[in-house]
């Protein structure tokens, strides 16, 4: 399965983005496999959440070279790019607050081509709260729900390739750990995955890969098992 | 029977006349709210669209002898498709900029529309001739035409499916949640900016769908639009944009109070519909219906 | 602190602007012309104090304009009021509603606030078709122009011109030195950043108010001058079409400047006024009959002026200028200046 010939289903060339006159990457570089799940740590501002934004065109100008699945995508429109197979869990979330719990789930559209998605039985066994609030309004969900919705309705779409902003921020335990799992199952499932994270522990028993950046750079990579070697330059990498 | 020195008779056909303009009132500032919501643009040149819609019907009648129900369909259409290219050409240029910018741009195409048709057609209207639907029907306690009844049912149809589309269907989520956060909607992989044209295209086609209705009954002129938005601003104002439903029973409660200024007040009935919006800023700034802002 | 230089340049600037408005009725202007071109001006600035400095768009400014003048015009002819005491009637009545419209339409803001002002702008237009005082559809006709505290004879155009002048001048010297006070300076902190400024202890609302007060103070003003000046007054000054061209002058001129609604007066009255005889030239030079109608499409041109500033020439004639003088001054190395 994880050959090395095979396409990564992200390869990111020295990419540069800019908020206006902002430069905030600087030059990104990365792979990530097919069926991994990879992490991007670091301090606040250190371009995490701009390297998500970048790869689906919603940050101002860009230079360098994304590949999504073999294609090259800076060239294209932010709804095409979620077309080649990309599910986005922003860090806002993003519930819409004039559509019901059951709209914001079945909102986006199923891509064609691909596999198919989580059905809605699928997703509601694995997120039993989101089938009780049906037809509440979004907003009405607890923030643990919206995080759960956020995530389980781009399971749906057919896509491959998740990009998930700070699914653990602010949340219960018990909620994080719900969260988890579900980030389990679909490893299993053979997702490929690129997580934000602040939540060190959450992310190094999920990933394969963790990415340190910093100003806009990555700077280090690690595997969970190395960590316990390198304590004090994670330490480092990752002090407020 | 008289009441307050006013037959019975008399007083219903005024309410009945109010009653439909209501409906046109009802109907283009649904077009220009479900605009404002999408675009975040007021669309000044929505009274120019509903005097298109008009000048369409008799144009296609003059000089392509389409009678009134292909026009029904048709002008709605055409005006549709021509909004979809200014908001193509033009509009898409100044949604990063202030408010203002959009003010000015439609004001700016309101006039090259209106100055257009002035210019080949000149100020005063152009008869319609005969309502498509002849006759009365008797309601007892008044005579209705049958056009105006098919033009309050046609409204309030049109005013339903709306509701429907925006509240109940897949593409009313889209529209609703593209409202919110457009960059959201379209990193689910939904062409976004094709959405906002064919929104504007919708709001326009309604306007001109109103148009159509009013050609036989009112004498539209070239200058009919800028009368009609002003009233349309109006109605948005007390109404506030923050529901359909809201947005309709605004512009059909407007059209009868303007009905009953005019049996037993006639020289403020221009104005009355103002007077109420200063009354309701007062007390309501943000509009009878009105949503958070 | 911009260098001295700088400010030397502005001054000569207006310095010329003004000398040519001096001289003008000397070399060839009409001096009714210039007359309404300088009541343009007026309004347009007093237009502008509202929109550049709180951001504020008021589609409702005509209703001081028109009221303004039939207040001058139907005190004249009712009353036999001295000129002077006209225009303090016109700019005292527009100070008046401005503040009763101003206070209805500052509830809302933005867009709302432009719709609202609108219709208010109706409910006047209204009104004066159905006073008996207007005129209604004649309007006011033949206005005297009267001696200017019983000794300045206006009946002269060319002392009309000069005294319109020298009323527009004060007027803009006032407008400059309010947006340079520290009520000015307030002005732009609110329409920077309106919750900063609260949090500062500023009351936005009632700063909005006063400078709507001024604003309509200063268009009634004009509208009382353009009555003298002009000798009518007619529905179409309360009309908000006229608000609309008072808008496009600012936009034309240049919008934030202080001299852009000068221009922009000078600039779009010009074109009305002579788009007659440019469109028979264009129709004589290109051979395209059409250009001959361009008299009657006034409308349409206007339109099209409006369009082509949105998307291609925002800044306007003086910020276009200002950008040019400041990609120069930031080009030519300043003089020992820099402490």
């Amino acid at each position: 399965m994880n050959t090395a010939t095979q396409t990564p289903a992200l390869a990111v060339s020295d990419l540069h983005a800019w908020y206006g006159e902002s430069h905030v990457l600087q030059g990104v570089d990365f792979q990530v496999r097919t069926g991994e799940v990879v992490t991007l740590l670091g301090r606040n501002g250190a371009g995490r959440t701009t390297t998500l934004r970048a790869l689906l065109g919603l940050t101002g100008r860009r230079s360098g070279s994304i590949r999504l699945f073999g294609q090259e995508a800076t060239g294209l429109s932010t709804h095409r790019i979620a077309r080649l197979g990309i599910g986005y869990c922003p860090e806002e979330r993003g519930i819409f607050a004039s559509l019901s719990c059951q709209e914001n789930l079945l909102l986006p559209p199923l891509f064609k081509g691909t596999e198919a998605g989580l059905s809605l039985d699928e997703i509601y066994r694995l997120f039993p709260n989101l089938k009780e609030r049906k037809h509440s309004p979004g907003t009405a969900l607890s923030g643990g729900e919206q995080q759960m919705l956020a995530l389980a309705r781009i399971l749906r779409t057919g896509a491959r390739l998740l990009l998930l902003d700070e699914i653990s921020e602010g949340l219960a335990p018990v909620i994080v750990d719900t969260l988890g799992q579900a980030i389990h199952e679909l490893r299993k499932r053979g997702y490929t995955i690129l997580l934000v994270e602040q939540n060190f522990r959450f992310s190094a028993a999920l990933s394969d890969r963790l990415l340190f950046m910093e100003s806009g750079r990555i700077i280090d990579t690690l595997t969970p098992d190395q960590l316990d070697d390198n304590a004090d330059k994670v330490a480092r990498m990752l002090s407020v | 029977m008289d009441i307050f020195g006013v037959p019975v008779q008399a007083l219903m056909a005024q309410l009945m006349i109010g009653l439909v303009n209501g409906c046109f009132y009802a109907v283009l500032s649904l077009g220009l709210a479900v605009i404002f919501g999408m675009l975040h643009v007021i669309n000044f040149t929505h009274g120019a669209m509903f005097m298109l819609g008009a000048l369409l019907s008799w144009a296609g009648l003059y000089y392509f002898e389409l009678n009134y129900w292909v026009m029904l369909f048709l002008a709605p259409l055409v005006v549709g498709i021509f909004g979809i290219m200014l908001e193509r050409l033009f509009l898409k240029r100044i949604y990063k900029l202030d408010y203002l910018y959009g003010l000015l741009l439609t004001l700016g195409l309101t006039l090259i529309i209106e100055g257009a048709v002035r210019s080949a057609y000149g100020v005063s209207g152009k008869p319609y001739g005969p309502a498509p639907i002849s006759g009365v029907t008797d309601l007892g306690f008044l005579m209705i035409p049958n056009y105006r009844l098919w033009v309050i049912v046609a409204s309030l149809l049109v005013c339903a499916a709306t509701w429907y589309t925006i509240e109940r269907t897949r593409l009313g989520a889209y529209l609703r949640a593209a409202t919110e956060n457009p960059k959201l909607v379209e990193a689910f992989g939904i062409n976004v900016p094709v959405l906002v044209s064919l929104t504007f295209g919708f709001g326009v086609a309604l306007a001109a769908f109103a148009g159509v209705l009013a050609a036989p009954i009112m004498q539209v002129s070239a200058l009919t639009g800028q009368t009609m938005i002003v009233i349309v601003f109006a109605v948005v104002v007390i109404g506030g944009m923050g529901s359909i439903a809201g947005t309709v029973v605004t512009g059909i409660g407007l059209g009868l109070v303007e009905a009953l200024t005019k049996v037993y007040y006639p020289e403020a009935s221009s104005m009355v519909m103002f007077l109420v919006m200063v009354l309701v800023l007062l007390v309501r700034p943000n509009g009878l219906f009105g949503g958070v802002e | 602190m911009t260098s001295v230089r700088f400010n030397t340049v502005r001054l000569l600037c207006y310095g010329a602007l003004l000398a040519a408005l001096v001289v003008a009725p000397w070399v060839g202007l009409y001096p009714v012309l210039g007359t309404k071109i300088l009541c343009y001006a007026l309004f347009a600035c007093a237009f502008h104090l509202l929109l550049g400095y709180t951001g504020l768009a008021s589609l409702g400014h005509a209703a001081f304009l028109g009221v303004g003048g039939y207040v001058a015009g139907y005190g004249i002819k009712a009353w036999s009021l001295s000129p002077e005491l006209a225009l303090l009637a016109g700019l005292s009545v527009g100070a008046l509603m401005g503040l009763v419209m101003g206070y209805v339409s500052i509830r809302r803001s933005g867009i709302y606030f432009t719709m609202i002002t609108l219709a208010l702008a109706q409910l006047v237009y209204f009104l004066c078709v159905q006073i008996p005082q207007t005129g209604g559809e004649d309007g006011l006709q033949g206005i005297d122009r009267g001696m200017l505290f019983g000794v300045i004879n206006l009946h002269n155009d060319r002392i009309m011109y000069y005294t319109t002048l020298t009323i527009g001048v004060a007027a803009f010297l006032f407008i400059a030195r309010v947006v340079r006070s520290p009520f000015g300076q307030a002005l732009t902190a609110i329409k920077d950043n309106e919750p900063r400024a609260v949090s500062l202890g500023y009351h936005p609302d009632r700063y909005k108010l006063l400078v709507f007060t001024l604003s309509a103070a200063l268009t009634g003003l004009a509208g009382a001058l353009k009555a003298i000046g002009l000798g009518f007054v007619t529905l179409s000054d309360v009309h908000w079409m006229t608000s609309g061209h008072a808008l496009l002058m600012t936009l034309v001129g240049g919008l934030g400047t202080l001299s852009g609604p000068v221009v922009g007066a000078v600039v779009l009255v010009t074109l009305e006024n002579k788009i007659g005889e440019l469109g028979a030239l264009l129709a004589g030079v290109t051979g395209i009959g059409w250009f001959a109608t361009l008299g009657e499409s006034v409308m349409m041109i206007m339109g099209i002026v409006f369009v082509i500033c949105v998307l291609a020439f925002r800044r306007g004639i003086m910020g276009e200028f200002d950008a040019l003088r400041h990609r120069i001054h930031i080009h030519t190395p300043a003089p020992e200046t820099q402490s």
